[in-house]
This record gives structure tokens, sequence and C-alpha cells, in this order.
């Protein structure tokens, strides 16, 4: 099972739209690997790259260690299952499964036993005399899933896997595919614009904004310690607070309040201005009465999120945004603290994460 | 007018202009049924005197058996011809992109109609005489096909169009060659569209006189929308008999075509990427 390695991959499309500006990237073997990013930031561009339906202007794409660029789709050895799953509607789910091993000359009872072997293991068993028209939307998916895998491919490339599934289904088809993926140890890409998506099934995520990748980390990483703002703003349900900023004696200036310096920071600033502040929702601590080092301010809007609250608190003229446990009942009106975890607070200057190069987040 | 009685008057006046519409239409139907069993026909429908004595003389008649084969041989080949290079031409147009290409599509669709028309009758000839096609069925088929060629490719591409291109990607991403993928994927989505144009090719090549009258020199190849022309009596006069039980014979296979591929292809178009 091969890894996958671009490099220097260029794509500028007629009238000079670049869609991907000089990117390197490694998936390695067995790993489920999500491209993120906001619609036209060339992350399905990339994807049908790699595909071979798009040919990059530049740089070159390897498959287990073998040069690719200038090959066929059908000679790189991965599948795809597109975003609108394009099962053939004439033919019976048996047929759109077996048609890849129709198309490597696979003798006809043979493929047909191995798509009879790989609707049972998706669990459609039931369903190979049907049309595809006749399915559901998680059936179809699950057909094409088999009909990707029936060939045994190296690589499996998935483009928005969930996006055409209600919500309800898209949750248990979450859990499906990735137990899906464990079992078939695949090296896996996929596609995606929805951070849950993408922290929730990834190994390992890329950011993408505008033809470029921002960061790439494992979901905890990507989570915990962005390296631009632009990531921060984009990981997470609740998006990140980032508070402009100013250093002074050791502690950070924000929202008119005082706070100790993040622990990734400390030892690589010294004081000045035109710093952003972030800290996600979720780390910060709360309280009705007085805390020292936290953001102080009066609640606005409380919104239940059923097992916690997110508050909205204005302080010194910025909104803060705090998710509070049941345990505690904040009002609007009412005033209110919020004590930053130091070692997950972080410090952006000019919009790139300071003490981005050191270690890592210990997990 | 109000009230029951002028409904009921309205209704009668609507009813009898229905009635007199209808006998406009039905009554050459009535003629083409009844005439050909009938001793003597004449130009008014009327009770036959029946008889199967007509469809003996056309029997008896060599050319009228030889003109329905000459017809089916036109009209397959022409539909062969166009079925073929219009699915190519089709696709070709639906999935690359040159400038000025629904331009062309107008252009071509326009100077089609004067092509084959009466308009281009002499060039037409002139050609085909040039390049040895007088009197061979070839000629016909290319000068027939040259002309209905615009018109499906059109429709076609409006088909050709509607199929996703992730179909493709897939089967290509599988490993399918372009011919392939038109085989296997594009071909059978559209069948529906391909019926259409080779069923519409056949019924246009079946009615069609100007062409084959004007390239075809011996009477033994002769489809037989030129053969009912040369249906008189020894006196002049138009053999009512012969040419009644002759369209009768003409009308029937195109009815019939019609009625098996609509009953097969429903002429409906079955696609959907989503339930």
């Amino acid at each position: 099972m091969p890894d996958i390695a671009l490099s220097r991959i260029g794509k500028v499309y007629p009238g000079g739209v670049r869609a991907l500006d000089a990117l390197e990237l490694h998936v390695a073997e067995g790993e489920f690997f999500a491209l993120l990013g906001p619609s036209g930031c060339g992350k399905s561009t990339l994807l049908r790259t790699v595909a071979g339906l798009e040919t990059p202007d530049a740089g070159s794409v390897s498959v287990g260690g073998r040069d690719v660029t200038a090959l066929p789709p059908g000679e790189r050895g991965l599948a795809m299952v597109f975003q609108d799953y394009a099962l053939f509607p004439h033919m019976t789910v048996e047929e759109n499964i077996a048609y890849p091993l129709k198309l490597r000359k696979v003798a006809r009872r043979e493929r047909s036993e191995s798509a009879v072997r790989t609707a049972a293991e998706l669990g459609l068993e039931e369903l190979a005399a049907r049309r595809p028209a006749q399915l559901s939307g998680g059936q179809q998916q699950r057909a094409a899933l088999a009909r990707a895998v029936a060939a045994r491919p190296d690589v499996l490339l998935l483009d928005e896997p969930l996006s055409n599934l209600d919500a309800r289904l898209r949750l248990e088809a979450r859990t499906f595919l990735k137990k899906f993926q464990r079992e078939l140890d695949v090296t896996t890409v996929f596609v995606t614009h929805d951070q849950a998506e993408a922290l929730a099934l990834a190994d390992r995520i890329a950011v993408m904004e505008d033809g470029r990748i921002r960061q790439v980390g494992t979901p905890a990483e990507v989570f915990r310690r962005p390296t631009s703002t632009f990531v921060a703003s984009f990981i997470g349900s609740t998006p990140m607070n980032l508070l402009p900023a100013e250093l002074s004696e050791g502690a950070v200036l924000a929202a008119e309040c005082r706070l100790p310096l993040p622990s990734g920071a400390q030892g690589q600033v010294e004081g000045g201005e035109g710093f952003v502040y972030g800290i996600r929702p979720e780390y910060l601590r709360w309280s009705a009465s007085p805390l020292p080092d936290a953001l102080a301010g009066t609640v606005s809007v409380v919104e239940n999120l059923g097992s916690a609250q997110l508050v909205t608190m204005e302080c010194g003229g910025r909104t803060v945004q705090v998710v509070v446990s049941e345990d505690h009942d904040p009002a609007p009106g009412e005033p209110g603290w919020a004590a930053p975890r130091s070692d997950r607070a972080l410090l952006y200057r000019d919009g790139v994460l300071v003490g981005a190069e050191e270690s890592r987040v210990p997990a | 007018m109000s009230g029951p009685v002028g409904a009921l008057l309205r209704g009668v006046a609507r009813y009898t202009l229905l009635a007199l519409v209808l006998a406009f239409f039905a009554l050459p139907m009535l003629w083409l049924a009844s005439a050909p069993f009938d001793r003597n026909p004449r130009v008014t429908a009327s009770l036959p005197e029946f008889t199967l004595e007509n469809f003996r003389r056309l029997w008896e008649n060599p050319n009228a058996v030889n003109s329905l084969a000459s017809s089916v041989v036109l009209a397959v080949g022409s539909a062969v011809v166009v079925v073929t290079l219009s699915a190519l031409a089709a696709y070709a147009l639906s999935r690359v992109r040159i400038p000025g290409r629904d331009g062309l599509l107008y252009l071509l669709l326009l100077l089609s109609s004067i092509v084959t028309g009466t308009a281009a009758m002499v060039p037409v000839f002139l050609l085909a005489s040039e390049l040895g096609l007088v009197d061979s069925y070839s000629g016909v088929i290319l000068v027939l096909s040259g002309g209905l060629l615009p018109a499906a490719i059109f429709i076609l591409k409006d088909f050709t169009d509607t199929v996703p291109r992730s179909y493709e990607e897939s089967a290509r991403v599988f490993g399918a060659s372009p011919l392939r993928v038109l085989r296997d994927v594009v071909v059978p989505v559209v069948r529906p569209g391909l019926a259409t144009v080779g069923v519409w090719t056949v019924a246009q090549v079946w009615g069609n006189f100007l062409i084959p009258f004007l390239l075809l020199r011996s009477p033994d190849k002769s489809p037989a929308a030129v053969v009912m022309y040369t249906f008189y009596t020894e006196g002049g006069q138009p053999d009512l008999a012969l040419i009644s039980t002759f369209s009768l014979l003409y009308s029937l296979p195109v009815v019939l075509m019609f009625l098996f591929v609509s009953r097969r292809y429903g002429f409906r178009f079955h696609g959907g990427i989503k339930a």
C-alpha cells in the first residue's frame, strides 16, 4: 500500500485563476488524509490532480514512489468516489460494482462472485439486483464505495463523501466510513469543506486557502495549535476568540484585561503592539465571581448547546465567546469572568503563530 | 345567453365543431383503410365491395414489392449513418469547449434545411454525378444523411449535455478508454435519444421523394415513395386501387416501428444520479 507525494504542483485555470500554487504534500501509507478548506480553495482540484482528471501545469505526482504525473487516470492504481456517487443508472448495483473488474478483463463468473462478496461486506447483498435510482442516499454511497474498493485499489480518493447525505445519516456514515477505512487499510484522501468532518475522520488534515496549504497536522494539532489566524478561525464549530493585543511586562493586554503570556510564546517575544491573542471558547473557565488573570465582561447572549451553553460576553468593546458547563447559570446582563488555560492560549503576530516552529503539542 | 339552455347550446356547438375537425382528419384515414379492399375505389370513402384482388394485382407488379425493400435499405442505411455519426459528433460537441460552438451548430442546422431541399437540387445532382454516386443506394443515403445530421446532432447534443460528467470521469478512473466510456456509459444513458434520432431518420427517409427520384435511375432501385408516383392506368388516370393498397402497405412499417420503439424505450430518459 503506497504513499502519495506531491511536489511543487501548480495549476492555473484559463483566465489566470491560480488554483494550486507550488504545492507540496506527502500522504503516508494507510493514512486517512483530509483536504480541508473553504470552497474555491483548490482542494477539489488537488484531489482531481491526484486522480489524473486534471493535469497540473507544473510539478509531479507520485504514488508509491512511481511518478504518475503523465499517466492517464486508469493506470494510477487508484479508485475514486464522486460527490454525486456517479453510479451508472443503467446498471444494477452488482453490475456497477463489477464494472472496474470488467475493465480489467476479469472473467464474468469471477467478477460476479467478487462483486457479490464486496456488496456483502458493505451490507448491500439484498440490493444487488436493484438500480441506483431505487436506493436511498446512504445505500447509494455504500454502493459507490463497494465499486471503488472492488478492484482493490492502492489509493482511495473521496470527493465530499458525506455532503449528499442528510444530517442524521451523515453521522452514521461517518462512523461507518472511518471503520471501513481502518479495516481496508488503504491510503485514503478525502476532500471536505466541513471542519467537523475532517476532525472526526482524518488521521491528518491539510488546511488549504487560495491554492496553498496553510497547515498540515493531526486533528489535535490543527485544533489546538493552529499556526495562522486563518486556520484558527476556520477550525472549530465555535470559532476561536481572536483579540487584538499588546505585550508589556511579560503579560498580554487584550480587551482591556491583563492575561498571562501563553506558555507557547514564553521567551519568544519582547513587548510591543500588533499581536492577536487567540483562545478557544472551550478553553476558557467561567466564573460568576471575580478571577485573577481573566477576561472580565458582561453577558449579552446565552445559547443552549444541550449539555453546555455558549455564552457571548462583551468585554472592553470586544466580543468573547465562552463554552460554559451546565453547572453554571449565567443570564444576560450579569457580570462574568473567563480565565484562559494558558497552555491552550495562542499568540499571533502578522497572522502567524508565535513559536510555531517550536516543538509540537504534547498529546 | 345564460342558464342551462345556454350551457347546452354551447356544449352542442363545441362538440359539433370537434366532430367536424375529427371528420376532416379521420376521413382520409378511413379511405386508406377501406379503399384497398374495394373492387372499384373512388376518391370518396364508401362501403367497400370487399375484395383482396387489389393486393394480388400489387403483388404481381414487380416494382411495388421491390420498392418496399429499397425503402428499407435506404431508411436503415441512413439511420445507421445518422445515429453513428451524430452520436460521435454530439458527444464531442457536448464535451469539448471550442469558441463559436453554438454558432456552428445553428449555422449547420440552417444550412441543412437548404442543402437537401429543392433549392439545392441541381448542385446535389451534379455533385453526385461527379462522384459517380448517381443510381446507387450509397449516394442517396449519403445525401439524405447529410441533410439530417445537423438536426440529429442538435437533438443528441441536448441528451448528452444532461449526462453528468462524473459518470465518465468515474469510468475513466477505473481505466476505461474514451471509446469505452462512450460505449459503456454515454450510449446506454442516452439510448432514448439515439432511439428518437433513429426513428426520426427512418421516418424522414421513408417519406422522402425528391432525393431518390433525382438520384436513382433504374426503376428496380426506386423506393416506395417514388414508385407510388408511377401507378397510372393505361388511360393516364391515377390507379386508385393500386395507390390505396400500396399506401396502406407503405405506411404500416413506420407505424409498427413507432409502436415498437415507444414500447421498448418509451422515449424517456432514465437519468438520475441521486434518487
